[in-house]
């Protein structure tokens, strides 16, 4: 395993923001730490890097102890933070020569690495205008890129497209993926199912500070309810005469919709259908996805319903 | 954990490169001060009062204030500039995603507040010495009691700044510290004359009286015990800052 998290708590104050969490990161894939916004996310990747001690538990990475050989560690990681940290004054170029001094790059390696870094995440178009005049999402290409210095073996993405617009996430999760096939494994924490579905082939799903499910995608969707669902808006009365009977795998509720997940749509609709008493009521079947999986290991979803 | 010099360095080119920018912007304000009260205080005032100790007031006024501009060199580094990378621009957390630590983050950012205080205090000492108020040679062995003050000024301040929470406190550190150590520090007048001997240890406390004391015995080239005591204060008070600004800088990027 390369990150390895073994009974990992950490307490501020009152609040215990992670709480036992055990978590494998296993070399070469790209890894999901899923959950809403307070969960322990941050907290987490930090004591991956070695920021955070934890109060009680291990935390090993490459096979190091991190809070004894932070440094080694730390040389081989690149991370992302969630907030763009840049020197606004000067220019990318020039913020990607101070980062790498960081790591003790020295030229030619510096400039060389640089020039990489410019192509790899297209970078050139304004590579020495100041960073404050920078777009969005040309701040967010070159805070990865300050990540890429060192070409770190394990790249750590905390929340790497929140605020972005569709386009530049596209793009993003293309460098990701490029990265990957060249065997950086990448750790990332996101709140957007739909990221994690698409980047990740393992996800741990965290809530409160716990690792409530894990595995890949798809498996953790079979195991915890059913490829298909069918959604439905009505009361509790109405559900139980609608749904009752009829055979889902399983059956939840957001406020007004119910969702019934199932193998087979096509049975289930007809199935509804036959108990409606003819009101056609609308029924929406798509596929189950994350979010899904984390309403049903948490019992909210992910925006707080 | 101890600082590696590498890491140490590569935070004060940060600083450095960015300073590359924008030095006018920041040299010229900071050395005109000094400059101003010399001409100010020292010609203007010096008119009126003859002699100062056996010397010209302009010629006892320059050596403290080669004390004052590597105190204001270092102090607004480790003031302003140091919180702002604290808690508005987080630098310092994305150095820490390298294999940067807090110690090279500290000493990194002393050495560079102790750099700026070497280019003030280095310009006016220049300064001095063009219109002949540095008497050579041994006006030269104030050269070191620029970086030491600009050390003593840049662990005061960082140990403020990272306990303070909010910005605003840094103006009572201007007005309710420095100036008064400017103004009363034996720079402009000998403090242990007009303090009744029971107060005199009030004097004595105060961190730039010490580096101006070593500063005027320099340029007279005179020697008395009382510099130890002088030296022994400002590198153990220096010392005792830091590792304190060291506790404090872990606190506040590592929890």
């Amino acid at each position: 395993m390369l990150v390895e998290l073994r009974g990992v708590s950490k307490r501020f104050g009152d609040r215990l923001a992670v709480d036992g969490l055990d978590l494998d990161v296993p070399g070469g894939g790209c890894f999901g730490l899923l959950g809403p916004n307070g969960a322990g996310k941050t907290t987490t990747l930090r004591m991956v890097y070695g920021v955070t001690r934890p109060t009680t538990g291990t935390v090993r990475v490459f096979g190091l102890d991190v809070t004894r050989e932070t440094r080694a560690v730390r040389a081989r990681i690149g991370v992302t933070l969630q907030e763009n940290v840049f020197i606004d004054a000067i220019s990318p170029v020039d913020n990607l020569r101070v980062f790498g001094r960081y790591h003790l790059l020295r030229e030619p390696v510096l400039s060389q690495r640089i020039e990489e870094l410019l192509d790899f995440l297209e970078l050139r178009s304004h590579a020495r205008v100041p960073v404050k005049v920078l777009s969005g999402g040309f701040r967010r290409r070159l805070a990865i890129a300050l990540s890429l210095m060192n070409q770190p073996e394990l790249l750590v993405l905390d929340e790497p497209t929140t605020g972005l617009d569709p386009a530049v996430r596209l793009a993003l999760w293309s460098r990701v993926r490029e990265l990957q096939r060249q065997g950086t494994t990448v750790l990332l924490t996101t709140h957007y199912m739909d990221e994690a579905q698409r980047l990740c082939d393992r996800v741990a799903i965290v809530a409160a500070g716990r690792v409530v499910g894990d595995g890949a995608p798809a498996a953790l969707i079979r195991a915890h309810l059913a490829p298909e669902a069918v959604e439905l808006d009505c009361t509790p009365e109405e559900e139980r005469r609608l749904c009752d009977g009829t055979r889902p795998r399983a059956r939840l509720r957001v406020g007004r919709r119910a969702i019934l997940y199932t193998d087979d749509a096509a049975a289930l609709v007809a199935d509804v259908r036959g108990r409606d008493l003819g009101d056609r009521r609308p029924l929406v079947v798509r596929p189950t996805n994350l979010e899904d999986v984390f309403l049903a290991l948490t019992g909210t979803s992910l925006e707080g319903a | 954990m101890s600082v590696s010099l590498p890491h140490a360095a590569a935070v004060w080119r940060r600083n450095a490169s960015m300073y590359r920018r924008t030095w006018w912007l920041n040299v010229l304000p900071n050395f005109f001060e000094p400059v101003f009260y010399l001409v100010s205080i020292g010609i203007g005032v010096g008119a009126y009062v003859t002699r100062m100790e056996g010397m010209s007031y302009v010629a006892f006024l320059a050596p403290g204030l080669v004390c004052v501009a590597a105190m204001n060199g270092a102090s607004f580094e480790v003031t302003y500039n140091i919180y702002v990378r604290l808690t508005f621009e987080k630098a310092y957390d994305a150095m820490l995603t390298t294999p940067v630590e807090p110690d090279d983050v500290l000493a990194g950012e002393i050495l560079w507040a102790v750099t700026r205080a070497g280019i003030y205090g280095g310009c006016f000492f220049l300064v001095i010495a063009v219109a002949g108020l540095a008497p050579m040679p041994q006006a030269l062995l104030a050269l070191p009691l620029i970086p030491l003050a600009g050390l003593l000024f840049a662990a005061i301040g960082i140990a403020f700044s990272l306990r303070i929470p909010t910005i605003d406190l840094f103006s009572f550190y201007f007005t309710l510290f420095l100036t008064p150590l400017f103004l009363f520090a034996d720079v402009f007048f000998p403090l242990k004359e007009r303090l009744s001997p029971s107060w005199l240890w009030v004097a004595e406390a105060l961190p730039l009286l010490h580096p101006v004391r070593l500063a005027r015995a320099a340029f007279r080239g005179t020697a008395d015990r009382v510099l130890l005591w002088d030296l022994a204060y400002s590198l153990g008070v220096s010392a005792v800052l830091l590792a304190w600004a060291r506790r404090g800088i872990r606190h506040r990027l590592t929890s």
